[in-house]
């Protein structure tokens, strides 16, 4: 009020001859919802939102990476899938604060800690989705391409895998919108994309930058989901018309 | 291999294990945590995903529920609830509020399916046997999707048990404290045993579902 009187009798310059910088607006009063925020912070913001969904294409695309051959060969051998099952339930109790942290002094403060956590996180997820996938196959239709002259690796590439990708789309949807929230955490070093902005938010109290950036974290795992869904369903022709 | 010999030498020296920031207090704060948050999910949730199951409405949302919540940061709504006026802000309520979000979506999934996937036949049985829809709920649907219903609460339990850790990082207590406190001091014995000790909760909760699903196994399914 002060602010307006001296503005209105000084012009710009106020009354005393500087150039008085009237501070108000969403950002000064640390409104949840500032439009002002997020013109102003817009670099830091994309650079958050680009470093996010990189790390969790990269780690989902390693996740699928590596889970395909394991999931392969603990389906050749039986104790070894409960080993692998078992290992992975060990894995996923393990608070992601704690895997992230311990990863630090091999893999250092850089990316590459949170994708390397991320990858072990999702592999959980998508080695069961591909065992049950293949397990889902039905035995009649293996059979049937055997009679054909079906080898096993065209068996493989031709039959079960089309077969078993409903199954394994689902896990790696789970896997994919897990990832994208996981993600977060990876602030603790530094590297949690929107998690940073979340992190740096609580340290200074700053309210529209959390929410904003919890919103479109939430947003990015939404669009994540709809684009694999989509995938899915142009990956399965054969399924159309039936619910996903 | 020394991380192993200084996370063993930690873990059994008593002088950590004592005192009101001692590996103890912690582990009771950590479970009193989780388990308000398992059981108010489970009070809202269940009779819910129950009755939901049971008319066979509501299913695209208690089925995608999972879906959305997966997408929901915990870290982020623990951190908005921070930063929240009284009663929230840095305080238990916000830690509860946050896993209890966390905590409902599988509770919710898996109850509902669980009802669904009872036997139809079975259902029809006792219809045409007379019994009122809550007979039929009480006395057949429920026995018959109880292990459904125990699965998602231990599939909660266990992911609120790793998940509750986060608190530590808006200022919570629980076992987070020993892994946010080791990686701050550069004690890996402190934040490994930190981490050993979530790792061990959510394994004996994890036990201890296992235990009970096989309780609530209706008779038919045993043979």
């Amino acid at each position: 009020m002060v602010g307006n009187a001296l503005l209105a009798l000084g012009g710009a310059h106020g009354v005393t001859g500087h150039a008085v910088t009237l501070a108000d607006g969403c950002l000064v009063r640390n409104e949840w919802v500032c439009g002002e925020y997020l013109s102003s912070r817009k670099t830091e913001i994309w650079d958050a939102l680009v470093q996010h969904t990189v790390i969790t294409v990269v780690s989902v695309l390693l996740g699928i990476a590596v889970a395909v051959p394991v999931a392969l060969v603990a389906r050749r051998w039986r104790w070894l899938e409960q080993f692998v099952l078992g290992a992975s339930t060990v894995i996923y109790t393990v608070p992601s604060l704690a895997l992230f942290s311990l990863l630090l002094p091999f893999t250092g403060l850089s990316a590459t800690t949170v994708v390397v956590g991320l990858v072990l996180y999702s592999l959980t997820i998508l080695v069961r989705a591909i065992v049950a996938g293949l397990a889902g196959v039905p035995a009649p239709v293996v059979e049937a391409a055997r009679g054909m002259g079906y080898g096993e690796r065209r068996l493989l590439w031709q039959v079960r895998a089309p077969l078993a990708l409903p199954t394994v789309m689902a896990g790696v949807r789970v896997a994919a919108v897990s990832t994208v929230a996981l993600t977060t955490v990876g602030a603790v070093v530094g590297y949690g994309g929107l998690g940073d902005l979340i992190y740096e938010g609580l340290r200074t109290l700053f309210k529209p930058q959390v929410l904003t950036a919890s919103v479109l974290c939430v947003a990015l795992a939404l669009a994540v989901d709809l684009l694999l869904l989509a995938a899915q369903r142009a990956a399965t022709p054969w399924r159309r018309g039936r619910p996903a | 291999m020394s991380w192993l010999s200084e996370t063993v030498a930690w873990l059994t020296n008593g002088a950590n294990w004592s005192g009101p920031d001692g590996a103890a207090a912690l582990l009771g704060e950590h479970v009193r945590v989780s388990a308000i948050s398992l059981l108010v999910a489970a009070v809202l949730v269940v009779p819910l995903g129950l009755w939901l199951g049971h008319v066979g409405r509501g299913g695209t949302v208690a089925l995608n529920v999972g879906n959305v919540g997966r997408a929901v940061p915990t870290f982020a709504v623990l951190v908005l609830l921070a930063l929240a006026p009284p009663p929230f802000g840095l305080s238990q309520l916000s830690i509860i509020t946050a896993l209890v979000l966390f905590a409902i979506p599988p509770v919710l999934t898996n109850t509902y399916v669980g009802v669904r996937e009872v036997d139809r036949a079975a259902v029809d049985a006792a219809r045409g046997m007379g019994m009122s829809g809550w007979q039929v709920l009480r006395s057949v649907e429920l026995p018959l999707a109880a292990p459904l219903v125990v699965q998602g609460l231990r599939l909660a339990g266990v992911q609120v048990i790793a998940t509750a850790t986060i608190a530590a990082l808006a200022g919570g207590g629980g076992l987070g404290r020993l892994i946010t406190e080791g990686f701050n001091r550069q004690d890996q014995a402190q934040l490994v045993s930190g981490a050993v000790l979530v790792a061990a909760l959510a394994l004996l909760v994890e036990g201890l579902f296992e235990l009970l699903q096989r309780a609530v196994r209706p008779p038919s399914a045993r043979a």
